[in-house]
């Protein structure tokens, strides 16, 4: 049995704002993330998704409660940059993130500061960008490139970390439909050909029917996890929730209340098709 | 009374090795009271298309009219009209919540109207209607620092300091987006309100395809700096080809919809959830 790549215990976090009293934007967190798993988080403004991303990887400590890392307690300040380079961290916004006037310089930029020899950067570099489809970018300027393609660099810059788990925190809120595509596509592709650790925020539902476990988060705390069919199964407290469930669900849901009778489970268009096929219309 | 677009074309950096055609002989005419949505792929012109409305930038070639003054009139004569014609026109641009600034909610939003010179009396009235529009209760919010609200919440203030210039056209560009569904729901909702209640116009860009579908009156789908197609989303969208060429899927609903259609579930397309599980309901019903 492997251990688990990220163990949250009692996890809460109190940001202290100006006027002395504190905001707990996580209380009470308790989740663990496999290696290999593929989660999303899905939530409200507020509800605490990015607080909860930035522990992954140290960017935020527990105000109390334990976060370890692959084994390492995230408190350890000795071992924060080998827990960074466990867990990399993509940002909604693709403009705020890249650092160099050239791709593969931006992709270069984490192993160069880890002291990484020349020769192994050109190859992780090259090897990288192949892994998100952007190789042939390699000499543009990032400003140049669609906001898609640029998350991509991003992806690419972490994976030129060696990193075994990707932390992307609603990385496709600002691109148009195209590059939304085109990251959870690449996002998907890396978690299923290496085997990559992937904690995916969003607030697409339909982006979110991919994932191997969904966790819900309310008011700093998680309040329902389980598989893309349960969670979306349950139409009600989604929306009671303020969130939403896949098109295909809530039209069989819908269908269900008028007395059609249709397996759970239902979450795509084609999931929808299948079921109705035992019904003949006319 | 419209905004009228006419044969405008745009480069930025004109001239230099960077120069980029971004706008190529675009005319649109956007009727008062109408809902316009402004579609496209990153860099097919929808931003920059749209800051031409108010006059933020000023067409290479061709003209601009904001109910019939010509936004390019830089004479003596036209000033005072010219400024009129931008106030018609209000603009509300991606994130606008990272444009506040003031001490407190009701400070921010009164910001447009006092630099419009209107008595302070005028000014808690616009206000008090403009939070009310975009449903924040004045007695809540309206000493509230607006940092520390929530993001959905955030945006409204600064979309409230935009209404309360209490433009004929509204202009916001991708207003949703990073909200929750719940928050983009109740956004998208008050936006229509304000159109029903107000008559405003409303031009908002999306990539939303569903959004446009049960929205908007007229689309506007751009590719290239050119406008490719505009109409009722409804036949728009049904020209799959072209959406595709323009780096864009149907809504989702159109796509469920056709796919039962294609297994013999629909006999004709629907657009909208209520129709199809009404429709589908129906006929799944009597087979039984």
């Amino acid at each position: 049995m492997q251990e688990p790549l990220i163990v949250m215990q009692d996890v809460s976090h109190v940001f202290q704002a100006d006027d002395g009293v504190g905001k707990a934007a996580l209380s009470h967190v308790d989740l663990t993330v496999k290696r290999g798993e593929f989660v999303t988080v899905l939530g409200r403004n507020g509800s605490g998704k990015s607080t909860l991303a930035r522990h992954c990887n140290a960017l935020l400590l527990p105000t109390s409660g334990h976060c370890v890392v692959a084994g390492m307690d995230t408190r350890e300040e000795k071992d924060l940059w080998k827990i960074r380079s466990h867990v990399g961290m993509v940002f909604q916004n693709p403009d705020n993130q890249l650092v160099a006037a050239v791709v593969e310089d931006d992709v270069a930029f984490g192993p160069e500061n880890l002291g990484v020899p020349p020769q192994e950067i050109r190859s992780r570099v090259h090897e990288s960008l192949e892994a998100v489809g952007m190789e042939h970018f390699r000499h543009c300027a990032p400003h140049l490139l669609s906001g898609g393609q640029k998350q991509r660099v991003a992806i690419a810059g972490a994976l030129a970390m060696q990193t075994e788990c990707l932390v992307l925190d609603e990385p496709t809120a600002m691109l148009d439909p195209q590059g939304r595509a085109e990251v959870l596509r690449t996002v998907c592709r890396l978690h299923e050909e290496r085997g990559l650790t992937v904690v995916y925020i969003t607030h697409f539902m339909e982006e979110a029917t991919v994932a191997d476990r969904i966790v819900v988060m309310d008011q700093g705390q998680i309040c329902r996890a389980g598989t893309p069919k349960e969670i979306f199964g349950d139409v009600k407290s989604m929306d009671e929730l303020g969130l939403s469930v896949p098109l295909a669900a809530r039209v069989a849901f819908d269908l269900r209340r008028k007395g059609v009778k249709l397996p759970a489970g239902i979450l795509t268009d084609t999931d929808l098709v299948q079921a109705l096929e035992g019904y003949h219309v006319h | 009374m419209s905004i009228e677009v006419s044969h405008v074309s745009y480069t930025y950096m004109p001239g230099t090795p960077l120069s980029r055609q971004a706008l190529d002989d675009v005319s649109a005419v956007i009727p008062e009271g109408s809902v316009t949505a402004v579609a496209g792929h990153t860099g097919s012109g929808k931003s920059t298309f749209i800051q031409h409305l108010n006059g933020l930038l000023k067409p290479y070639t061709g003209k601009v009219f904001v109910d019939g003054t010509d936004l390019g009139d830089r004479s003596k004569k036209g000033k005072r009209a010219l400024v009129q014609a931008r106030r018609k026109v209000g603009m509300v641009f991606q994130y606008p919540e990272q444009q506040l600034f003031e001490e407190t909610v009701a400070k921010d939003i009164a910001f447009g109207p006092r630099s419009l010179g209107l008595g302070e009396s005028e000014i808690d009235e616009r206000v008090k209607r403009a939070m009310d529009a975009v449903g924040l209760a004045y007695d809540e919010f309206a000493d509230k620092p607006p940092f520390r609200l929530s993001g959905g919440q955030m945006r409204r203030v600064a979309i409230a300091g935009v209404l309360a210039l209490e433009p004929a056209y509204l202009v916001l560009d991708e207003p949703t987006a990073g909200l929750d569904p719940r928050s983009r729901e109740e956004l998208l909702q008050q936006m229509m309100r304000l159109h029903r209640k107000q008559h405003t116009a409303i031009i908002f860009v999306s990539h939303h395809m569903d959004d446009i579908l049960r929205l908007a009156d007229t689309m506007l789908l751009f590719r290239d700096g050119k406008i490719a197609a505009k109409g009722a989303p409804r036949e728009v969208f049904m020209q799959t080809e072209l959406l595709k060429e323009c780096g864009l899927r149907p809504p989702r609903i159109m796509e469920l919809s056709s796919e039962l259609c294609r297994a013999g579930y629909l006999s004709q397309m629907v657009y909208t959830e209520k129709e199809l599980v009404d429709v589908l309901g129906r006929r799944l019903r009597d087979a039984r």
